[in-house]
Formats: structure tokens, C-alpha cells, sequence
């Protein structure tokens, strides 16, 4: 296989990781929005919370997508 | 087809407006993304400072914008990081003021996205990084460490628990810069893909240029996506300050 090639295909494997990281942040709103629905008095207060959650869990996908770039403009 | 290939990246190239000379071998020069720098530190002082000049019991519409912007932020700073760290507040405030108006800024066509460069957004994690730790120590002592072990846990676990507290607190400036790097270069690079997509589709003929509408459309839609995406992100990196800044004030769990 081509050295090109294969940093292509590299790069297109690593995106996949950022499908866990969808998963992750689909979880967490999801939960937020149930959480909110419930009892919708509490769910100003937890509002930053929930940035903060998403912001963590969006961190592990965009790592991914970082290798991805390195694989395809830097290596 | 297009002549030449469209590049995605080519938005992000930094190049000299003028060079300023070498330095023990080192190349100085203003460019585009310290231009970009100036122009965001004069616009969030414009807007700061201009309206607030004489102070109105019935506010202007600008002032009001400063004023919602200044208890947003202190609020902000209060509930997350607690009270004792309003002493922080004029550094979680540049700091989600410069990274809001400089992706405002850099939405702009043909301008320049400061935070899309790494090294921008190291400098601003490793600042917030280095006050966390000095400021930990020098308030706490060494209780600091109580950082890294979590109350409440069994003696058989601690061993286990204690690295990855340490580890999970070294990568901090990792994350927290790659984080706000990684979604503003992703985004600007999506936008510019779509609109090399339309070209492409346009140059190909009338049936082309009518399919062309459809990565338009999504151009459009992106475009009011990425400007959530600039606030949002803003909006985080402020917030993860003011909780790295809680740990450093309140080290026990």
C-alpha cells in the first residue's frame, strides 16, 4: 500500500473515535433534559454543570479529530 | 473543475504585515493573527469602556450589553468557583472576553481566527495551569496534594486511585487548550469545505450550479452554527478556569 494511502484510510479510522465521544454527549444531555423535565425548578442551577460535562466528554472526540489532522497534514 | 485545488487550510496561514528584524536568530514580525490580537483587545475595550463613560441610571443599549456581559460573568465566577475566588474575576473576564470577541471577530470573511492556531491556546491553558498551582500552594500549602486523594475512599483502592487523580490533573492543560483549538479550526475547516463544494459544483455546468444550492444551504447553516460554537466555547474555557480555580481554593474533595 502507498505510504498517501495509508495515511488517508489512518486518518479516516481515527475519526471514529469521535463517534464514542457523540454517544457520550448524547447521554448527557439526554440526561439533563429528563432530569430538567422532572423537576424544572432545579435546572437553572445545573446548567453549568452540564457544560461542563459536555465540555469534558467532547475533549476525548476532539483528540481523535486532532489525530486525525496530524495524520493528514503533519505526518 | 476548479484550476486549482481549494484548500481548506489556506485560512489559517500566518504571514508578515511587517517584519520587525531578527533577534539572536529568531524571526520577528507583525502578522496577521497579532493584527487580529490588537484589533480584539481595541474592540473589547471600545465596548467596555465607551459606554460606560458617564454612567446613566437609565442605561444606553450599549451600556446595558457591558453591564450583561460583567454579571454574566461574575456570576458566573461566583457559582462555580465560589466566593473566595472573585479575586480571579479580571482574569476569567479577559480571558472569556478576548476568546468571544476574537471568534466573533474571526467570523468575519477574509479575517483571521486568533484561538485556531495551538499555540494561542496553550499560552492561555498553561496561564490558567500555573495559577491553579502557584496559587494552590501558596494558599494551601502543602494540603494541596489533598487534591489527589479523594475523601471517602477505602486504603485498598488509594494506590490505585492517587495516579490517575495525577494524571487526570496533568493532562488538565492538555484538554482544556486542545479543546477550544480543536472546535474552532474543525469548524472553520467544515465551513470552507462546503463552500469549496459549492465552487466545485458551480464550475461543472447549469446542472451543477443548481445542485450547488444544497452545500449553500448547509454553508449558511454552519456559518449560524459556528457562531454558537465561538460563544459556546468561550463560554466553556471561562467556565473550566473557574472550576480548575475552585480546586486550587478548595483542594479537599
Amino acid at each position: 500500500m502507498e505510504p498517501a494511502a495509508a495515511k488517508l484510510i489512518g486518518a479516516g479510522i481515527a475519526c471514529i473515535g469521535m463517534g464514542g465521544a457523540g454517544v457520550g454527549v448524547g447521554v448527557i444531555f439526554g440526561n439533563y433534559l429528563s432530569g430538567a423535565l422532572r423537576n424544572p425548578a432545579a435546572a437553572a442551577s445545573q446548567f453549568s454543570n452540564l457544560i461542563f460535562g459536555f465540555a469534558v466528554t467532547e475533549a476525548l472526540g476532539i483528540f481523535s479529530l486532532v489525530i486525525a489532522f496530524l495524520l493528514l497534514y503533519a505526518v | 473543475m476548479a484550476e486549482k485545488p481549494i484548500e481548506p487550510i489556506h485560512q489559517f496561514q500566518i504571514h508578515d504585515l511587517f517584519p520587525l528584524g531578527n533577534v539572536g536568530g529568531v524571526h520577528f514580525a507583525f502578522t496577521n493573527s497579532a493584527l487580529m490580537m490588537v484589533l480584539t483587545v481595541l474592540a473589547v475595550s471600545a465596548l467596555l469602556l465607551l459606554p460606560t463613560g458617564q454612567r446613566r441610571l437609565v442605561p444606553t443599549r450599549m451600556q446595558l450589553i457591558s453591564e450583561q456581559l460583567f454579571t454574566f460573568v461574575s456570576d458566573m465566577v461566583e457559582s462555580t468557583a465560589g466566593h473566595d475566588a472573585m479575586k480571579f474575576f479580571p482574569l476569567v473576564f479577559t480571558l472569556f472576553t478576548f476568546i468571544l470577541i476574537s471568534n466573533m471577530l474571526g467570523m468575519l470573511p477574509y479575517s483571521f481566527t486568533v484561538v485556531s492556531h495551538l499555540i494561542i491556546t496553550v499560552c492561555l491553558a498553561v496561564l490558567v495551569f500555573l495559577t491553579v498551582v502557584i496559587y494552590g500552594f501558596a494558599r494551601n500549602g502543602l494540603k494541596f496534594f489533598k487534591l489527589f486523594v479523594p475523601s471517602g475512599i477505602p486504603w485498598f483502592i488509594i494506590w490505585l486511585v492517587v495516579p490517575i487523580e495525577v494524571i487526570s490533573f496533568l493532562s488538565r492543560p492538555v484538554s482544556h487548550s486542545l479543546r477550544l483549538w480543536g472546535n474552532m479550526l474543525a469548524g472553520h475547516i467544515v465551513l470552507k469545505v462546503f463552500g469549496g463544494m459549492v465552487v466545485g459544483l458551480a464550475s461543472v455546468g447549469a446542472l451543477g450550479a443548481i445542485a450547488a444550492v444544497l452545500p449553500l444551504g448547509m454553508a449558511v447553516a454552519l456559518t449560524g452554527l459556528e457562531f454558537l460554537v465561538g460563544a459556546l466555547q468561550a463560554f466553556v474555557f471561562a467556565v473550566l478556569t473557574c472550576v480548575y480555580l475552585h480546586d486550587a481554593i478548595h483542594p479537599g474533595h
